[in-house]
């Protein structure tokens, strides 16, 4: 008779328990977020992450085999971004009538974004390897990793910020615009994509059709502005 | 459902030959997303099939950043005593950004409509489609 540790020696072996796990995990984040009728501070991804790594320092299992079984879940993240193009393609009129207010706005968030975060970890005493590490906080990962590269700082702890960039926005993001009475779609949308990438896209998306198209949009934009301007700047004002 | 998936892998491959030729600084699926952009443009629609997968995928967009995320949180320890200032900056410099961000696009919209209401009247317009 197999004993239930020999089925849990076997199954931590398999990819299928951590896929498993994920899933499970984001079902009952989701869950909340429906049952307090998608309250943004009830973010399903926060929660899942915290349910799942609660669970992996508590059976000390590492993050590498974790990944082993989630890799499933994250790689289809690559055509799901390639699918941003079809909520983009409905709102292309809308995008082309105000492509001189997307450009500018998006720039000026951009460099808000980059700058702010730097300013303020620098202000608040952080260490050097902190605040460089924080301009491209606002930027998806890959790029965002490649930027901090350039300058100096260290990529996974950027991989780090970003992130949680991406929960705060999607927390905090909706609440913050109710209070500014900002009720624009477009607006609402290219703020949170420009703000939070993905993940404040994946929040806006749930939320209108409109705001994901926008949000989606800022999203790619951000990252070729960033990857543009930052590098750029950083030299300008620290020489090297 | 495959078939239409196998269109998205594909450009997102196609977005990673163009995003490691061109060394352009966005990521191959964002290249993906431009060139899926491109194409329905050129094809003046979506295709059902198409629409269908993209949906049943960007409607769990959320579920796709767990993994990445659970990496987070296992980290937390090198924040060390830089907790604060990095806390402080991840949530003032986000609000910061969707604030300027939405507010100067609500402002841009707004006044680029009322101008275009001014002086001609409302023509429709040739490339608005349903």
């Amino acid at each position: 008779m197999t004993s239930i540790a020999d089925i849990w020696v076997y199954l931590s072996a398999s990819p299928l328990l951590h896929l498993a796990l994920t899933l499970v995990a984001y079902q009952a984040g989701y869950a909340v977020y429906r049952w307090r009728k998608f309250n943004p501070l009830f973010n399903p991804v926060l929660i899942a992450i915290l349910i799942l790594v609660t669970i992996l320092l508590v059976t000390h299992t590492s993050y590498q085999t974790y990944f082993q079984g989630a890799q499933f879940v994250h790689f289809l993240l690559g055509p799901a971004t390639v699918a941003l193009a079809i909520p983009l393609y409905r709102q292309v009129a809308r995008v082309r009538k105000s492509a001189l207010a997307v450009t500018v706005s998006l720039i000026v968030g951009s460099i808000t974004a980059a700058a702010s975060a730097v300013l303020i970890t620098w202000v608040l005493g952080g260490t050097r390897d902190s605040f460089v590490s924080m301009a491209a906080k606002s930027v998806t990962t890959p790029i965002a990793m490649g930027i901090t590269e350039q300058i100096g700082g260290l990529p996974t702890l950027t991989a780090m910020f970003v992130i949680l960039t991406g929960i705060t926005g999607a927390m905090l993001g909706a609440p913050l615009l109710n209070a500014l009475g900002i009720k624009d779609w477009a607006a609402r949308g290219l703020a949170m994509g420009t703000a939070s990438h993905g993940i404040g896209t994946a929040r806006a998306l749930q939320v209108n059709e409109v705001a994901g198209a926008f949000a989606g949009l800022a999203m790619g934009l951000n990252a070729l502005a960033s990857a543009l301007l930052i590098p750029a700047a950083w030299h300008l004002f620290f020489g090297g | 459902m495959v078939e239409w998936f196998t269109v998205l892998i594909v450009f997102q491959l196609a977005g990673e030959i163009l995003s490691a030729a061109t060394k352009l600084p966005v990521p191959g699926p964002v290249c993906g997303m431009a060139l899926l952009f491109v194409a329905l443009v050129i094809y003046r629609g979506v295709p059902e099939g198409l629409a269908k997968t993209a949906e049943g995928l960007l409607t769990n967009l959320s579920l796709l950043f767990v993994p990445a995320g659970a990496g987070v949180m296992l980290h937390f320890g090198v924040l060390g005593h830089d907790w604060l200032p990095i806390g402080a900056s991840l949530i003032l410099s986000t609000l910061l950004t969707i604030a300027v961000t939405a507010a100067l696009m609500a402002w841009l919209s707004r006044k680029a409509s009322g101008s275009a209401q001014g002086p001609k009247p409302a023509a429709p317009e040739p490339e608005a489609r349903s």
